[in-house]
């Protein structure tokens, strides 16, 4: 059953509007609205020309070049995917446990990167929205606004995020291309002084991330009312969590709690995900929409990402992050629950839990030494799932007696969100654009939404020219009737 | 001279391959080139507003879809494009957040844009894409033996 403004039932009469693609999210988005003569929304859909090369891409290859080709499906990422698929090539490895040593390299890896997008994130792709407004000026509604009006949070921004960078550059090897994950564990350990580079800025970096948090924080409460509504609704929650409960970025269990809070499964072992998730086709969209099984389709489809892990988690496990998680769970008596803009409050509450992250782990020893890898039985499935900075991420791979591999399925975060958004954008059609004239600032409210779950179908490729934005507005016999186009340098113009 | 090299792209997407390719090359010429640093990403991003500091000039290559000719030569001034909000940014919105961000001038900059076509996963440089980086190779090294804002604005090719 298709959810209202899923599809409308006469589409042949209705006015279409394409935003293809969606600016300030990656890759290839694009939103259709259908409207009738007075402007009423009959449909709305968000559709993804999902990157589906990959498996093409790896049949064929040795495993255990896995952590290191996966890099490659997408420069925006390429750490979580290194570091999902160096899980399921540990699996095939037959490596159940690392060393202590390995784990904690990875750890820090992937704190980098959490640290490093979500900081992207807040400060470059959501800030100017969040401070100036969603219908500002289209020429106000940038980073250079924000860097002129607050030019501490934009120095801070930057800064933020090439300190993640700088620990994914320490902890593997190199600024890009570089490789941690083998087979089996890693194929370093930091120096005594890697380790006193990256503390010499790792105080300054959590005080800035609690501020961070201060910031999403007080701005979601100045408009409370309007980012406690907009594009909300319930929906179950999916998140890996710690044995004990706890948020837990790398490793874990699979949790899932319904709409109403309840747990609907807890501490599932991801290796057999399949029989907990399941993905549907609509003819509409090139990406699947994955869903609960034990809920069915039309209620089964759930959430992932910061604000669904900080809601599925018992706790964080770092102390301020975890004061901040309280007041988010706290705030009017959980409405952020269903919020879709709490995603930047949540997303800034992990950027400091990662920051705590880096400096405990800094302080430990096993990172100056012991054993990089284990060895075990070779197996012929492998399975590796992390917490990527826009939520879950499965990579799934089966090889041969030789080693090749000769399948592969990817759940990434955007699928995993690919309803979710779906129904972000009809709450705001339905809300913000219904019955009026339409305008940039009114397409903007659909991207706000969209941006909030931050999704990424980069595949890297963003050669210069690229990336601009149409809008057709067609009448009932196809014809157009206007036109809105945003080129690669942002200019808004129309005709 | 301080001369930083920005080359972005992704390696296993096809003419994409071309920025990390001729960053490549170029590295591989530093020796004899001294006082150029080159770095290599999958894309431009803002903490390379960082990398900008205290540089004279700034080369930035990339592939570039629809050109006529294998390679386009330009200055590149800040701008306040919204490309910002990407996660990939412009050169110009690069050199516009240095700028905001740090209240310095931005360094002197220049683009180097080589023609692609195919963009697809797990393809390698295609045939015309190999012309442009070979002459790409030979024109950023000629620059960057002569290095002066003179000189390399009196090289820049027209708009393609």
């Amino acid at each position: 059953m298709a959810a209202p403004l899923e599809t409308a039932s006469d589409p042949e009469r209705l006015r279409r509007v394409a935003i293809e693609p969606v600016t300030r999210v990656e890759g290839h988005g694009k939103v259709t609205l259908l409207l009738d003569e007075a402007n009423r929304v009959r449909q709305a859909r968000f559709h993804i020309v999902e990157f589906r090369g990959f498996e093409k891409f790896v049949q064929g290859r040795p495993y255990w070049e896995v952590p290191v080709m996966v890099q490659r499906l997408c420069g925006i990422c390429p750490v979580s995917h290194h570091l999902a698929g160096g899980k399921a090539v540990d699996m095939l490895a037959g490596a159940t446990a690392l060393t202590p040593t390995a784990e904690k390299m990875r750890r820090l890896l992937h704190f980098g990167q959490i640290l490093q997008s979500h900081a992207l994130h807040f400060f470059h792709l959501s800030s100017p929205d969040l401070l100036f407004g969603f219908d500002a000026p289209v020429e106000r509604r940038s980073v250079f606004a924000v860097a002129a009006e607050f030019p501490d949070i934009a120095k801070k921004g930057i800064l933020l995020r090439k300190y993640g960078q700088e620990v994914i550059r320490v902890t593997a090897g190199k600024r890009v291309h570089g490789s941690l994950v083998v087979p089996g564990g890693v194929n370093k350990r930091l120096s005594p002084q890697e380790r006193d580079y990256l503390l010499a800025d790792i105080d300054r970096t959590v005080e800035w991330s609690a501020e961070a948090v201060a910031i999403a924080r007080r701005l979601y409460e100045e408009g409370r009312a309007r980012h406690n509504g907009f594009a909300a609704f319930p929906s179950p929650l999916l998140s890996l969590v710690r044995d004990d409960g706890a948020l837990d970025l790398y490793h874990g269990g699979l949790r899932a709690r319904g709409a109403d809070g309840a747990t609907l499964f807890d501490h599932e072992d991801y290796a057999t995900y399949w029989e907990l998730l399941h993905e549907v086709v609509k003819p509409w969209s090139y990406m699947k929409f994955p869903f609960l099984r034990a809920l069915g389709p039309d209620a089964g489809w759930y959430r992932v990402g910061p604000l669904a892990r900080l809601w599925n988690c018992d706790f964080v496990p770092t102390p301020r992050a975890e004061a901040e998680r309280r007041a988010l769970l706290d705030f009017e008596g959980g409405a952020t629950r269903a919020a879709t803009l709490a995603y930047h409050w949540a997303r800034m509450i992990e950027m400091l839990h990662a920051a705590e992250g880096i400096r405990a782990l800094l302080a430990d020893p096993d990172l100056l030494q012991g054993e990089l890898v284990v060895k075990g039985e070779r197996r012929y499935r492998g399975v590796g799932v992390i917490e990527a900075p826009r939520g879950t991420l499965i990579h799934h791979y089966r090889i041969n007696e030789d080693d090749q591999i000769v399948r592969c399925n990817l759940i990434v975060s955007t699928t995993h969100n690919n309803e979710a958004m779906n129904e972000a954008v009809r709450r705001v059609a339905e809300r913000y654009l219904d019955g009026r004239e339409l305008t940039e600032g009114l397409l903007n409210h659909i991207e706000v939404a969209i941006r909030a779950y931050d999704p990424c179908l980069s595949c890297a490729t963003h050669a210069l020219g690229q990336m601009p934005l149409a809008v057709e507005l067609r009448d009932a016999t196809g014809a157009a009737v206007d036109r809105l186009t945003r080129d690669a340098d942002g200019g808004v113009r129309r005709g | 001279m301080n001369v930083l090299v920005l080359a972005w792209g992704n390696p296993s997407r096809g003419d994409d391959a071309l920025g990390p390719e001729f960053a490549r090359r170029i590295a591989a010429l530093a020796n004899g080139l001294p006082g150029v640093e080159v770095l290599t990403d999958f894309q431009l991003a803002p903490e390379h507003a960082t990398d900008l500091a205290g540089r004279d000039l700034v080369l930035f290559a990339d592939a570039r879809l629809g050109m006529a000719r294998p390679l386009a030569f330009a200055r590149v001034s800040p701008a306040r494009d919204a490309s910002f909000s990407s996660h990939a940014m412009s050169p110009g919105a690069l050199l516009a957040a240095y700028e905001a961000a740090f209240r310095r001038a931005a360094p002197p900059a220049w683009i180097l844009a080589m023609r692609g076509e195919r963009f697809e996963l797990g393809e390698p440089l295609g045939a015309a894409a190999q012309q442009s980086l070979a002459a790409a190779v030979a024109f950023a090294e000629s620059l960057l033996r002569d290095a002066r804002p003179a000189r390399w604005d009196a090289a820049a090719t027209v708009a393609d």
